[in-house]
C-alpha cells in the first residue's frame, strides 16, 4: 500500500518543529509500524538526509522504549497495544498518517520523535523499591503470599514506563505510573515497612518533576499496553490519606 | 589479511581454580580472600558498563558495600536493558517441588547440558548461589507465580526433569530487572552510585597493562569523555544480532566487549551461539528482528510438520496419519521437551526436505489443540494468555484456532569475554559479568540459567571477588596522558565512521553480514562454508569502509552513527566467530560440524582434542589473532556422552 505520513521533524529540543510530509510506497500489511518507519529511513539514508530519530529497542512490546503518537493516540490505535507490536495490517492503502512524539511538560523533546523520559526514572528513584541489601533475605517461602495478593502486584508491576499514560493525559499526569508502583508494594507484606514514606516521597517527587495532577479523565487507562488499571489510582490515593494517619 | 587459520596454539590459560573438593571451593575461596576495610572502600571507584541483570544488581550490591560506584548504559534507562524480554523464568535449586533436585543436581544438568565444555568450579558455585537469588528477588517484591497455599511455584523448563523455574506469568525478565533497577535506584537516590544513561561506552584505558577507566560517548551531545576508575565490569550483554536477525533488542550488539579484545583481552569460545527453537518465523525482508516465543510453550504444545513434502492442506484438515510429531518420534524420552539444539536442528531438518510451513516453508508447527481440550482454554490462556495476544498480534493468526508456527532463531550467545574464577578478564582489573562473558553455560545452555548466571554474577560472585584485586592493588591513577589518548582514539574512529559518505546503508551490510553467518555458522557448518564466510565478510568489511553512508553529524543524537559504529564491530566479530567454528574439529553443544557426525546425523563430540575453551587474542589489524586454550579439567563430573534418545 502507498501511505503518506505526517511526521514531527525537530533538530533540538530548543528548536521549533514541525511536521514535514513523506510518501511512502510498498508498505505490506506484515510489516510492523516500525519497520514500515524503518523503509522510510532506508530510504532517506540512501539519499544522504537524516533519517527521523524515533525510539525503539525490544520490537516486543515489554521494554517500554517505544513512544509515538499516532494520528493523535499514543501507541496507535490499537488497544493494550505498543507501538512496536502495532501492525500495518491495521491501515489502508492511502491512508494519511500524523506521526508525533509524546509530549508532556516533564518530557521534554530530545529530537524529532525522541523525548526525555528520565523524570519516570527520578519518581521511580523516590521510593520505587523495598529496601533490602543483598544477603539480607530470608528464605523465600519463609512468607507465604496469597495467590491473588501475587498476581494482583503482577498486575500493578506490569507496567514497562512507557510514558503513554503521560502522554495521553490532558493535565500530563504521571499518577497511573506512579500509582502502579505503589501498588505492586502495596499489595504485598514486604512492601509494609516503608508503605507510608513511600506513597508520601514518590507524590512529591512527581509534583518536583511538573508531572500535573490527576482529575479523572481515564485517558491513560485506554492507552496503557499493559491495561493497567485507573483503579489503582484509587489505591494510592488511599494509600496516601492512609500514610498521613499512620505513621510508618 | 588472508584466509588461512592457525593451527590450535599450545599457549594455555589459567582459570585459578582454588584447590580442594568442588563443593567447598566457593566457601573456602571467601574465607581467603583479602577484604577490603570498611573505610578504604569509598577510595575504590568502580565503573560498570551496563546495567541488567547482571550490572545493575553488581552497581547495587557494590554500592550498599560502600564502593564509589558509576554505572552506564546506552538506553535512556536502566530499566529498558534486554534483560526486560526474558518470559520464561529463572532456575534456582531449591527443591520447593520436593522432586529430587539439589545443587548437585542443577550442577549436573547445568554442566551436561553445556555438554561439558565449561569449567565446573564455576557451574557448581551458580548452582550453590541460585537459591539465595530467589531469596533476594522476593524479598525485593519481585511477584513470582504462587499456589493457592501462598507457597511458590515452579515449573520444569527446557528439557529438566525436575521443577525448578521460578516465573512471573511470562514477564519474569521485566519483573527480576524491576528489582535490580529499584536496588540500583535506593543508591543512585542515596548518592552511591552515579548512572550515566545514553552513554555507550567505546573503549577502555590501560595503565601499564591494568584497566584504569572507560571512554564513553554522550549520546545526546556527542561529548566524548574519560572516566577513570580503580576496576571496570563490564556487564554489556550478547552479541545475537551479528546474525541481523535474532531475538536481541535492535541495540545489543558487541562493541564495549570487542573494544576490550582489541586491547587484549581474551575472548572465549566466539562460535557458541544459542539458536533458540521457538520464535515466530520471519515473514519477508523489511523484517528487523525475530520474536521469540517463550520456550514454556513446548510444556504444552506439540510440534508437528506434514509427513508430506509439498501439502497444501491448512493445518486444520490434515489429519492425524498425515501429521509427523517429529521430536516425539525421534527423542521418546523427552519429546516436545528436548533440548533446544535438538529441537532447533530437527525444525531445520524439516525445513531443508522440503516439509516446512508457512511463506517461504520456513516454520513448523507447534500445536495447542489437544491441550485445549484436556486442560480447557481458560487454564490455557492463564499459562500462557500474553503469549497467545503477542502471537496474535505478529501473525494475524489466533493460535487458539490455528497452530502457532515456529522457526529457530540467534537467541544467546554463549561466547563472550574469557573470565577466570574471579570473573576477572585477561586483562587485571577488567571484569565481565552476565552474557558479556563465556563463564558457565558450555556449549549450549539451558533454558533459565541466564538470568540465574547474570544475578548470580551480579549479587554473589563479583561483589566477592572484586575485593581481592582491589586490596591487593596499589592504587595506580589513571595517567591523564592514557585517559587522553583513549578519547583521541574514540574522536578518531568517529571521525572516520561520518566521513563515509558512499551509497549503501549500513543496514544493509548487516543484513548481508547476517545472511552470512546464518548460512555459515549457525546450526551446522561445515570446513568450506567457513572459509567461504571468512572471504566474505573481509570483502563485506572492505566495502564497509569504502562504501558505507553515515549521514548527520555527531554533536546530536545520531542514531545511524551508533549503529554504524556497532556494524562496524560486528563486521569483526562475524569473523572471529567462523575462524573459532573452523577451529574446533567437533560437533557439540549447539552445534553441528557436518564433518563430525555419526552415521544417522547425530553430533559427534572429540573430548580428547576438544575438551578445552578457546580463548582468541588480537595482535593488532594486520595479524591473525591466536587461540588459546584452557582445559577443562572434570574433577567431580563423569564425562558422558549426550544422549536425549
Ligand atoms: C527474548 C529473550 C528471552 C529470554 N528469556 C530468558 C529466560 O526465560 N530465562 C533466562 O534465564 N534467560 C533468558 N534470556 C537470556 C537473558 O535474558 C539474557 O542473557 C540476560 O538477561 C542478559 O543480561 P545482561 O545483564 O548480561 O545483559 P543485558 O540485559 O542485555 O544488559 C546489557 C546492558 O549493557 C548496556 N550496554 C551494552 N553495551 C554498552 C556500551 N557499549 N556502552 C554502554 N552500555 C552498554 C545496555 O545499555 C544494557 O544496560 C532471554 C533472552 C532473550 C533475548
Ligand atoms: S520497542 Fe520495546 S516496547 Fe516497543
Amino acid at each position: 500500500m502507498k501511505l503518506t505520513l505526517h511526521i514531527w521533524r525537530q533538530a533540538g529540543s530548543h528548536s521549533t518543529g514541525r511536521f514535514e510530509t513523506y510518501d511512502l510506497a510498498d508498505v505490506r500489511p506484515d510489516m510492523s509500524f516500525l519497520e514500515m518507519l524503518d523503509q522510510l529511513n532506508e530510504q532517506l539514508v540512501a539519499s544522504n538526509t537524516e533519517p527521523v530519530a524515533f525510539e525503539y529497542d525490544c520490537r516486543e512490546g515489554i521494554c517500554g522504549t517505544c513512544s509515538l503518537v499516532i494520528n493523535g493516540t499514543p501507541h496507535g490505535p490499537r488497544n493494550a497495544t505498543t507501538t512496536c507490536q502495532t501492525y500495518m495490517r491495521h491501515f489502508h492503502d492511502g491512508d494519511e498518517i500524523f506521526i508525533e512524539p509524546f509530549r508532556a511538560a516533564a518530557f521534554p523533546i530530545i529530537r524529532d520523535l525522541v523525548v526525555d523520559r528520565s523524570s519516570l526514572d527520578r519518581v521511580a528513584q523516590a521510593g520505587g523499591f523495598i529496601s533490602v541489601g543483598t544477603g539480607n533475605a530470608p528464605d523465600a517461602n519463609a512468607l507465604p503470599i496469597a495467590k491473588q495478593d501475587a498476581e494482583d502486584a503482577l498486575s500493578a508491576a506490569a507496567c514497562i514506563g512507557c510514558g503513554a499514560c503521560v502522554a495521553a493525559c490532558p493535565n500530563a499526569s504521571a499518577s497511573l505510573f506512579t500509582a502502579a508502583k505503589i501498588s505492586h508494594f502495596a499489595d504485598l507484606p514486604q512492601g509494609g515497612p516503608e508503605r507510608g514514606e513511600r506513597v508520601r516521597r514518590m507524590i512529591a517527587a512527581m509534583d518536583e518533576e511538573m508531572f500535573g495532577s490527576c482529575t479523572n479523565h481515564g485517558e491513560c487507562e485506554a492507552v496503557c499496553p499493559m491495561e493497567i488499571s485507573t483503579r489503582l489510582i484509587g489505591q494510592m490515593n488511599r494509600e496516601y490519606l492512609r500514610s498521613l494517619v499512620v505513621q510508618t | 589479511m588472508g584466509t588461512a587459520v592457525s593451527a590450535p596454539a599450545s599457549m594455555t590459560l589459567d582459570g585459578k581454580v582454588p584447590v580442594g573438593p568442588l563443593a567447598e571451593k566457593w566457601t573456602s575461596y571467601r574465607s581467603d580472600a583479602r577484604l577490603v576495610s570498611p573505610k578504604n572502600k569509598r577510595q575504590f571507584h568502580v565503573a560498570i558498563v551496563g546495567s541488567g541483570l547482571a550490572g545493575a544488581s553488581a552497581a547495587a550490591t557494590l554500592a550498599e558495600q560502600g564502593y564509589r560506584v558509576s554505572c552506564f548504559c546506552f538506553h535512556d534507562s536502566p530499566r529498558r536493558a534486554h534483560s526486560v524480554a526474558a518470559q520464561g523464568g529463572i532456575n534456582a535449586a531449591k527443591n520447593y517441588q520436593y522432586d529430587g533436585d539439589s545443587v548437585w543436581r542443577l550442577f549436573h544438568d547445568t554442566i551436561k547440558g553445556g555438554d561439558f565444555r565449561s569449567r565446573e568450579a564455576n557451574v557448581y558455585r551458580l548452582a550453590e548461589v541460585s537459591s539465595q537469588i530467589i531469596d533476594q528477588c522476593v524479598a525485593q517484591g519481585v511477584p513470582f507465580a504462587r499456589e493457592y497455599g501462598g507457597y511458590l511455584a515452579n515449573r520444569s523448563f527446557g528439557g529438566a526433569l525436575v521443577s525448578r523455574t521460578f516465573y512471573c506469568k511470562g514477564q519474569t525478565g521485566q519483573q527480576l530487572l524491576l528489582g535490580a533497577y529499584g536496588a540500583l535506584n535506593r543508591q543512585i537516590a542515596a548518592g552511591n552510585v552515579v548512572m550515566h544513561t545514553r552513554h555507550e561506552m567505546l573503549d577502555l584505558v590501560l595503565t601499564a597493562g591494568a584497566c584504569r577507566g572507560i571512554v564513553t560517548r554522550n549520546l545526546l551531545t556527542g561529548e566524548i569523555q574519560s572516566h577513570a576508575a580503580d576496576a571496570v565490569v563490564l556487564a554489556t550483554g550478547g552479541h545475537s544480532n551479528v546474525f541481523y536477525l535474532s531475538t536481541n533488542a535492535a541495540g545489543c550488539n558487541v562493541t564495549a566487549t570487542w573494544r576490550a579484545y582489541k586491547l587484549g583481552a581474551a575472548f572465549a569460545n566466539p562460535c557458541f551461539t544459542q539458536i533458540h527453537p521457538t520464535c515466530i518465523p520471519p515473514s519477508g525482508e523489511h523484517q528487523a528482528k525475530l520474536t521469540l516465543m517463550s520456550e514454556s510453550l513446548r510444556n504444552d504444545g506439540r510440534m508437528w510438520v506434514p509427513k508430506k513434502v509439498g501439502e497444501s492442506r491448512p493445518p486444520t484438515e490434515i489429519p492425524e496419519v498425515d501429521r509427523d510429531y517429529l521430536l516425539e518420534r525421534k527423542y521418546p524420552a523427552y519429546g516436545n521437551l528436548a533440548p533446544r539444539d535438538i529441537a532447533s536442528r530437527a525444525a531445520k531438518e524439516v525445513c531443508e526436505e522440503g516439509r516446512g510451513v508457512g511463506p517461504k516453508g520456513l516454520g513448523v508447527y507447534l500445536d495447542f489443540a489437544e491441550s485445549i481440550a484436556e486442560r480447557g482454554r481458560a487454564e490455557i490462556e492463564s499459562r500462557y494468555g500474553n503469549l497467545f495476544r503477542m502471537y496474535e498480534e505478529i501473525t494475524g493468526e489466533n493460535p487458539y484456532r490455528v497452530p502457532m508456527r515456529i522457526f529457530p532463531a540467534p537467541h544467546y550467545t554463549m561466547g563472550g569475554l574469557w573470565v577466570d574464577y574471579e570473573l576477572m578478564t585477561t586483562i587485571p582489573g577488567l571484569f565481565a559479568i552476565g552474557e558479556a562473558n563465556f563463564s558457565d553455560h558450555g556449549a549450549n545452555r539451558l533454558g533459565a540459567s541466564a538470568l540465574m548466571q547474570g544475578l548470580a554474577d551480579g549479587y554473589f560472585v563479583l561483589p566477592q571477588t572484586i575485593g581481592n584485586y582491589l586490596s591487593a592493588s596499589r592504587r595506580l591513577p589513571a595517567v591523564n596522558g592514557e585517559l587522553q589518548d583513549g578519547a583521541r582514539r574514540v574522536t578518531d574512529r568517529v571521525g572516520k565512521l561520518l566521513a563515509l559518505r558512499g551509497n549503501r546503508t549500513v543496514e544493509s551490510f548487516h543484513r548481508e553480514l547476517g545472511r552470512v553467518m546464518w548460512q555459515y555458522c549457525g546450526m551446522s557448518r561445515g570446513r568450506e562454508g567457513l572459509l567461504e564466510a571468512i572471504e566474505k565478510i573481509q570483502q563485506l568489511r572492505e566495502e564497509f569502509w569504502s562504501s558505507a553512508c553515515v549521514p548527520g553529524d555527531h554533536t546530536h543524537l545520531n542514531m545511524a552513527l551508533e549503529k554504524a559504529g556497532r556494524v562496524a564491530d560486528f563486521l569483526e566479530l562475524g569473523e572471529l566467530m567462523c575462524r573459532d567454528a573452523l577451529t574446533r574439529e567437533e560437533s557439540c553443544g549447539c552445534h553441528l560440524r557436518e564433518e563430525y557426525q555419526t552415521a544417522d546425523g547425530e553430533a559427534q563430540r572429540n573430548d580428547e582434542q576438544f575438551a578445552h575453551v578457546a580463548a582468541w587474542n588480537c595482535h593488532g589489524e594486520d595479524h591473525e589473532p591466536v587461540r588459546q586454550q584452557e582445559e577443562l579439567v572434570f574433577s567431580e563430573v563423569k564425562v558422558a556422552e549426550r544422549s536425549y534418545k
